[in-house]
């Protein structure tokens, strides 16, 4: 398998870097969709420049990455392109390996299953077959490296790819059960963009399940080993700011990063639902509709932990996906981490309902994009409210995935302890009704 | 939602729609040609009204008197043309100079990708002159251009002398709050062209050009003049601009004021309004002022000096004298204060046109159908792409029982691979590729083998191409390992569909008429192809249905409506000369309909020619 896995990267990186050396990169690194104030390199090369000055990265307003990445390029920025490249490749290594080790879990879940005889006669045909599965996790990676929108995210040296990282070494080493590790990725994720400490529920489940520890609030040991991860957790989010507060010698960093993620100072339009929305607002509403929409991305993870406690890696897979469409600042690199691990759902297949609807929608929006763009900024005929159209349907194209890939699931679990032919009490067959 | 989430109603919609699936699309194909020969019927359109506060309230009062002198600029200026045999610079500069006016020339040098046989240029070289009458009122941060351009032969003189006229008058006067360049541009376009990339620092077309020395404020709308006569009947108004793009209505409603107001005969397409809309005669001269307005957007080129304004947000017109042989005449002086008046009411802008409409088609010109209106028939085009995409998707679920409960047996079908997919596609992209570069490229070559110049190179070596790429499917098969199976057709039918939905989609969102134009023909031969139906019949129907066909009959649409019809072999001789402009639209401005229709349209059509042939 390392064989196929290594033709895909070789493939990636070619086409990477011949878009780094044509003319496009260029374009690609000023469409909005691609980069955001957030992760623009330009903004990255304007806090080097002030960095190398001297002065404080963060005395203007352009500049609000971490203090750790600037750190980072102060000493790759000639290198960036390759840097990139390598990184999409780490975030793509480690989706492969943490969807191999989950794919076994479940294969062998199933197998006990099976010998317990725990499922209903008429669901052999739910069952996962080695065969299917055998090339899901290079299906995982191919999903993530050829995706036009993490290639482009790449190109534009959108600093998204660092985060996707990060997040996706969080994955690894948490499927492979080391909680220190994980604790201290989920920290490096949560520095690096906040909105990660959501992943915190599922991490923290998934570690329980792998330990037999059951999620039961009265037993000593759940609380024991929860507050063991906070302690990881929290202790090397401290570590990681405290160290860039020495790297910089200024608490600057804080309001500049943080504060820009949460309160949303910078309305310039991307794909996500902040900007039109409070460029319209009256500004004495505004903290109020900034506290509503940033509660929107964390609030999602509670009812969904206690639906998905069996189910982690679902659980971060939903998680992933609710960042990305609701965060302040989101790019279509967001979107391509969620979009990798579709191929692991495969067998939900069956289920979804809206796919071929959801496709369109997201395909459409996707070209319609640069096309309004075009109309609204360069031929002055249309207007922001074309462009935010788009931007709505693309978000209600992303949130009805996501929703359809959440009852598939659990649709399936239901068949799974129910049958598969489920029968009304008077015999004839019964539909599932979702209201 | 209860429509995504209910699997008993959505059973029952999706049934309904494979089921009905032809007749549904049958009825949408001709509710959409309906929809859209219906918006020229007056009852149907809106009236046009000012928007534009700022133009609106205040009346201002044309003084311009200077006509006659204005005329005997223009004699002048003949006279010197045809001394110099060419662009009278000095004259004109010394000319300005003594209006005065801030006088700054350009000078610039393009050459052409092959020779240009309707104008017969090839290597063009020319300089423009435009004087600046600086604004007494404000800082200079605005301004406004009034244009014309120095034609060769005896054509366009009078404009010139109104220019020069105006100019004069308008130095006298105080109220002026934004800057007004007066500019004489030679070798039209590409003059024109050379002197807005000039202006805004841009170079997008590999022209060379000297920097202007000279700079106004931003340009907020512009107008271009064009007389060739002492007296006209008509002035007609030219809004088509660069990959049809319009100007705001508002200045369509400014132009149509002051003549009203001037009593100047005002037409748009060369057509009169009529008021007896609820004759048929009446709904036709409506109707084919309208296609004449599509088939003039759809081609993407300008159809006058202004169309390259529009692409730097900038609003333009172009005002075109007619005379003909009516009895009823206007003077210059008339023209003159035309001009006057609407670069007054330009002058009293607080900021951009924009109140207004940017999307709109003109069946006359106190009415307009405006993108509410006229998008409904486009999507009824659309929405036929989709039902059939629908209606495959439901079947190649169905042998799997997907259906919509996802309960039923689960037998997996070989389902076909992603390389017998991708060929075709990208067989049929790269001959685009081929459409796109190779005419350009290959003239040379052509011209030392074949008795053509290197126009007819050009435009024969783009049929060759475009007819090999009929041979296509033959070609493919082979490629293909094993044999195309009655789900891969499916699959590629349904991506193909998808495609061709989204690129009309986009299309029509830039260029209406031109998205609309393509779905009229492509969106009958997407839906109906089928490897089952008979060969040969159903090629000729692709063929017929092509692209390239299509430009063919809107060659032939196109001079009906302009009551010039021609014969065949006319027509013939029209469709080469069109394509060789717009691959020079494309090389000289950047127009985007040939690219567009070589890159993406073609390949897209090619795939369900490609389907129709699948073994």
């Amino acid at each position: 398998m390392a064989a196929p896995l290594t033709l895909v990267l070789i493939l990636a990186v070619t086409i990477r870097a011949v878009l780094f050396r044509s003319s496009l990169a260029e374009l690609i690194s000023e469409r909005v969709e691609v980069v955001s104030p957030l992760n623009a390199w330009k903004r990255v090369v304007e806090g080097l420049a002030l960095l190398d000055l001297g002065v404080s990265p963060y005395s203007g307003d352009v500049f609000h990455e971490t203090p750790l990445v600037i750190y980072l390029f102060h000493f790759v920025v000639d290198y960036a392109d390759i840097v990139f490249m390598i990184v999409d490749g780490i975030t793509a290594v480690a989706l492969y390996l943490a969807v191999q080790d989950y794919n076994k879990n479940v294969f062998r879940k199933q197998k006990f299953a099976l010998e317990a005889e725990r499922y209903p006669h008429d669901c052999l045909e739910l069952m996962r077959s080695p065969k299917e599965m055998h090339y899901i996790p290079l299906k995982v990676a191919m999903f993530y490296l050829l995706n036009p929108f993490t290639i482009l995210s790449c190109v534009a040296k959108s600093t998204c790819g660092l985060n996707n990282a990060v997040v996706a070494i969080f994955i690894l080493s948490t499927l492979k059960g080391s909680a220190l590790l994980s604790a201290i990725f989920l920290a490096l994720a949560t520095y690096q963009s906040i909105y990660p400490l959501t992943l915190f529920a599922p991490g923290l489940l998934f570690l329980l399940q792998r330990l037999y520890i059951p999620v039961n609030p009265c037993r000593s040991s759940f609380w024991l080993f929860t507050v063991q991860y906070a302690v990881m957790f929290v202790g090397s989010l401290l570590v990681i700011v405290c160290l860039s507060f020495f790297l910089l010698g200024s608490w600057d960093f804080i309001p500049s990063v943080y504060g820009f993620i949460l309160s949303v100072p910078d309305l310039t339009p991307n794909i996500g639902l902040f900007w039109y929305f409070f460029a319209e607002m009256f500004e004495h509403f505004r903290f109020f509709f900034i506290c509503v929409f940033q509660i929107n991305v964390f609030f999602y993870t509670i009812p969904l932990s206690v639906k998905l406690k069996e189910h982690p890696v679902f659980l971060i897979f939903m998680q992933i996906a609710i960042i990305s469409i609701f965060k302040s600042y989101p790019t279509v690199g967001d979107m391509a981490l969620y979009m990798a691990f579709l191929p692991v759902w495969n067998h939900l297949y069956r289920f979804l309902r809206n796919i071929f609807l959801v496709s369109c929608v997201l395909l459409a929006c996707t070209a319609l994009f640069p096309v309004l763009w075009h109309l609204w900024i360069y031929a002055g005929s249309a207007n922001s409210n074309f462009y935010y159209a788009i931007t709505l349907l693309f978000n209600v194209g992303q949130i009805l995935l996501v929703s359809d890939y959440f009852y598939a699931y659990l649709r399936r679990e239901h068949h799974l302890s129910q049958g598969l032919y489920l029968r009304r009490k008077d015999g004839s067959e019964a539909t599932l009704v979702l209201k | 939602m209860g429509l995504l989430s209910d699997p008993n109603r959505r059973k029952a919609l999706t049934s309904l729609l494979t089921r009905l699936n032809t007749p549904i699309c049958v009825v949408c194909y001709l509710a959409g040609i309906a929809w859209f020969m219906g918006l020229a019927f007056e009852p149907f359109t809106l009236r046009t009204y000012m928007s534009e506060n700022a133009m609106g309230s205040t009346m201002v009062e044309e003084r311009f008197s200077s006509g006659e002198r204005a005329l005997s600029t223009a004699r002048e200026f003949a006279a010197q043309k045809k001394k110099v045999g060419g662009m009278p610079v000095d004259w004109l500069v010394k000319t300005m100079q003594a209006r005065g006016l801030e006088v700054f020339t350009q000078s610039f040098s393009r050459n052409l990708p092959f020779p240009d046989e309707s104008k017969e240029r090839f290597m063009v070289r020319g300089t423009n002159v435009y004087g600046i009458l600086r604004a007494p009122r404000a800082p200079r941060t605005e301004a406004l251009v009034l244009s014309a351009p120095c034609s060769p032969g005896n054509s366009n003189n009078q404009a010139v002398g109104l220019l020069l006229g105006l100019a004069q008058y308008f130095r006298s006067q105080i109220y002026w709050a934004k800057d007004i360049i007066f500019l004489v541009n030679d070798h039209d376009l590409i003059g024109m062209q050379a002197w807005l990339e000039g202006y805004h620092h841009t170079n997008i077309t590999g022209m060379e050009y000297t920097p202007l020395q000279g700079r106004a404020g931003s340009i907020q709308a512009a107008l271009s003049l064009e007389l060739s006569s002492d007296v006209i009947t008509s002035l007609d108004l030219v809004l088509e601009g660069l990959n049809g793009q319009l100007p705001n209505l508002d200045l369509v409603n400014l132009f149509h004021a002051f003549c009203q107001k001037l009593g100047i005969l005002c037409t748009i397409q060369g057509k009169l309004q009529r008021s007896d809309w609820d004759t048929v005669e009446g709904y036709t001269h409506a109707a084919q002022t309208m296609m004449l307005m599509v088939l003039k957007q759809a081609s993407g080129r300008p159809w006058g000096e202004h169309g390259l304004f529009l692409r730097y947000h900038i609003e333009a017109a172009s005002i075109h004298g007619i005379n003909s042989f009516r009895q009823y005449k206007t003077d210059t002086t008339t023209i003159g204060r035309l001009l006057e008046g609407m670069v007054r009411k330009l002058n009293n802008l607080l900021e951009r046109l924009h109140q207004s409409y940017f999307f709109y088609l003109m069946p006359s010109l106190t009415r307009f159908v405006s993108i509410g209106y006229y998008m409904p028939a486009f999507g009824l085009l659309t929405a036929i792409l989709l039902l059939r995409a629908l209606d495959l998707w439901v079947q190649l679920g169905s042998p799997t029982a997907v259906m919509e409960d996802g309960v039923g047996d689960a037998e997996v079908q070989s389902s076909p691979g992603v390389l017998s997919l991708l060929t075709p596609v990208v067989i049929s992209h790269l001959t685009g590729v081929a459409l796109y570069t190779l005419p350009v490229l290959s003239q040379e070559l052509a011209v030392q083998h074949f008795p053509v110049s290197e126009t007819e190179a050009v435009v024969l070596t783009a049929i060759a191409i475009y007819t090999a790429g009929l041979a296509l499917p033959h070609n493919t098969q082979r490629l293909i390992s094993g044999e195309g199976t009655e789900q891969g057709w499916k699959v590629l039918k349904l991506v193909a569909l998808l495609y061709l939905a989204v690129l009309l989609g986009c299309t029509a969102l830039i260029n209406f008429s031109l998205g609309f134009i393509l779905a009229v023909t492509l969106v009958p031969a997407a839906a109906c192809v089928t490897p089952h139906v008979p060969k040969a019949l159903s090629a000729v129907a692709m063929v017929l249905l092509s692209p390239g066909c299509t430009v063919l009959y809107c060659i032939f649409l196109f001079q009906e409506l302009q009551e010039a019809p021609v014969t065949l072999s006319e027509g013939w001789m029209l469709f080469l000369s069109v394509i060789s402009q717009g691959v020079l639209d494309h090389a000289l401005y950047g127009s985007l309909v040939y690219p567009l229709l070589s890159l993406l349209v073609y390949p897209c059509w090619l795939l369900f020619w490609n389907i129709l042939f699948w073994k």
